[in-house]
């Protein structure tokens, strides 16, 4: 398993996670875990997905995961577990 | 599971408190590369770095991207020229042909500096190494990524006065050559004592004799990620200020010994010290005088100042410590005057002063560092400056260093513009009661009486 952090960020607007969810479907990406938290008309959300099954190199998921922050307006990043992992787990 | 709050907190750091790693360097030894033969030693040298340094850059952008953490600078380290230049170099010029080749072969792979244009001079100078010391004023001025380091002191050897005294006339001499843009010359030349076989940072690395054929230093920063956390324990006790320093530095630095692990195994070099050094940028709020600031001084300057970063550069330490493998380098906190903003506008108010700069280097690291200083000072007064600089090493057992720039053509209250890292910073007054008469007795300082613990 290959655990990937993709965080997303800005205004909520109506239907962001199902279109992250089917970019996340369509490339063989496993969804371990969501959360998020909203307020003010914004959105924080995590998602905690295993990219073991994607077939393309991490820089088109970067690039794949922009084009849809673009669609929905947010900010996506795509970060790899272990520097989260380094920093807050001894 | 890591939680929201841990993600958001991470890349708060990286995104709005200039968290990044400030430096991989890959060291390499060129003892291989040795002969009598100029061109052939140029060829090895140019041939050995490309080799090896290949990947090195494409490396540092993938784990960026990867891990979603900016890396500064990708960067080299060679075996001190000095010693690699030895058998081939029969003048000054010869070894300038070597500068032109490091500076060819960073190019080629795409480092913004190579270290070690470098001799270890703590006790005495080979031939070797006088013609290395006189070519730099040329070497530096006609190359871009070159940085040249020099050690004249040591804590075992003592203070070679004879280095001391010559290296005065090189930077002046460096300061000349270079003077159509403010001197800069003298921004890629340290002179050391207890200089660190290991160290990542330019313009002082350079790959020890002691290393090893190559291997992967990383340098950490963060300076915005501390003055942040200190911000916000304003008015609480010593106990909880240093306490929050700690932990601070542990994050930061687990994220040096991640890239550098990573590093490492896609290079297939190994992995040799996490450099904890707090290194400021001219960045807003990447600035070690704003974390000093951040603790209760006015300006940093004022009275207070060392206590405040004796407090820092300790608790860096022992919070960076336990977060890393190998801890080595300089390891502490870096008080560069134009590189840090909040530093050269305490200067250039007259609230930090070159002697109050002194003090604060006896307890950090590394030393006086690009510091301007008026063109017209005379070189007895640089050597003097260095000889105290390097008493302070030698006596306290630690790294110290100048890196002093006097900018021709200017005086104190002028201005000089060194350009991106590298900031700008006012011409700070230098004192001018002589020194002649101490600097050029010749010789060598003894080694003080605590180096003999054998």
């Amino acid at each position: 398993m290959e655990k990937t952090i993709v965080t997303l960020s800005g205004k909520d607007t109506v239907g962001i996670i199902a279109k992250v969810c089917t970019f996340f479907a369509e490339n063989g990406i496993n969804i371990l875990d969501i959360s998020q938290t909203t307020g003010d008309g914004r959105i924080d959300m995590m998602m905690v997905v295993d990219t073991s099954g994607f077939k393309g190199r991490f820089k088109d998921l970067v690039d794949g995961l922009d084009r849809v922050g673009e669609d929905v307006g947010c900010t996506i990043k795509a970060q790899h577990e272990a520097i989260f992992d380094m920093m807050h787990r001894i | 599971m890591i939680t929201l709050s841990e993600v958001l907190e991470t890349n708060n750091m990286i995104q709005h408190e200039n968290l990044d790693v400030r430096t991989i360097t890959l060291g390499i030894n060129l003892m291989d590369c040795m002969t009598d033969d100029l061109d052939r030693l140029n060829e090895n040298i140019y041939s050995k770095i490309t080799r090896l340094a290949k990947d090195l850059v494409s490396v540092g952008e993938e784990i960026s991207l990867e891990y979603g953490i900016p890396i500064v600078n990708k960067r080299i380290s060679v075996t001190p020229i000095g010693i690699v230049g030895s058998p081939a170099c029969r003048s000054p010029e010869d070894f300038v042909t070597i500068a032109k080749t490091l500076d060819r072969a960073a190019a080629k792979v795409g480092v913004n500096f190579i270290g070690g244009y470098s001799a270890l001079v703590m006790k005495d100078m080979t031939s070797s190494d006088r013609m290395l010391m006189e070519s730099i004023p040329e070497a530096l001025a006609e190359t871009e990524n070159v940085c040249s380091s020099i050690s004249v002191g040591s804590t075992r050897a003592g203070i070679n006065m004879d280095a001391v005294r010559m290296m005065g006339d090189i930077i002046i001499r460096t300061a000349e050559a270079t003077r159509d843009r403010d001197s800069i010359g003298c921004a890629k030349l340290v002179v050391f004592c207890n200089p660190a076989d290991d160290n990542p940072f330019m313009a002082g690395a350079f790959h020890g004799v002691v290393e090893g054929d190559a291997v992967i230093n990383v340098g950490v920063s963060g300076p915005g990620v501390v003055k942040t956390a200190v911000e916000k324990v304003k008015g609480e006790n010593f106990e909880v200020l240093c306490e929050t320093i700690k932990r601070t530095a542990f994050k930061v630095t687990r994220i040096g010994q991640l890239v550098g692990h990573e590093a490492a195994r896609r290079l297939g070099i190994p992995f040799g010290i996490l450099d904890l050094s707090l290194a400021p940028t001219p960045a807003v709020g990447d600035s070690i005088a704003d974390i000093l600031q951040g603790m209760g001084l006015e300006r940093v300057g004022a009275p207070g100042t060392t206590a405040a970063l004796a407090i820092l550069n300790d608790q860096v330490k022992k919070g960076g410590v336990m977060a890393s493998s190998y801890v080595g380098g300089l390891s502490g906190a870096f008080i560069p005057v134009s590189e840090d903003r909040s530093m050269a506008e305490a200067a250039e108010i007259g609230a930090l002063t070159l002697e109050k700069l002194e003090a604060m280097t006896c307890v950090c690291s590394v030393g006086l560092d690009m510091i301007a200083v008026p063109g017209s000072t005379s070189a007895a007064t640089i050597s003097g400056i260095i000889a105290d600089e390097m008493a302070i090493g030698m006596v306290n057992q630690k790294t110290t260093a100048v890196r002093l720039i006097p900018v021709i053509g200017k005086e104190a209250g002028d201005h000089a513009e060194f350009g991106g890292l590298l900031g700008s910073a006012p011409i700070m007054p230098v004192n001018t009661y002589r020194c002649d008469g101490f600097v050029d007795r010749g010789g060598r300082i003894p080694a003080p009486i605590h180096s003999f613990k054998n």
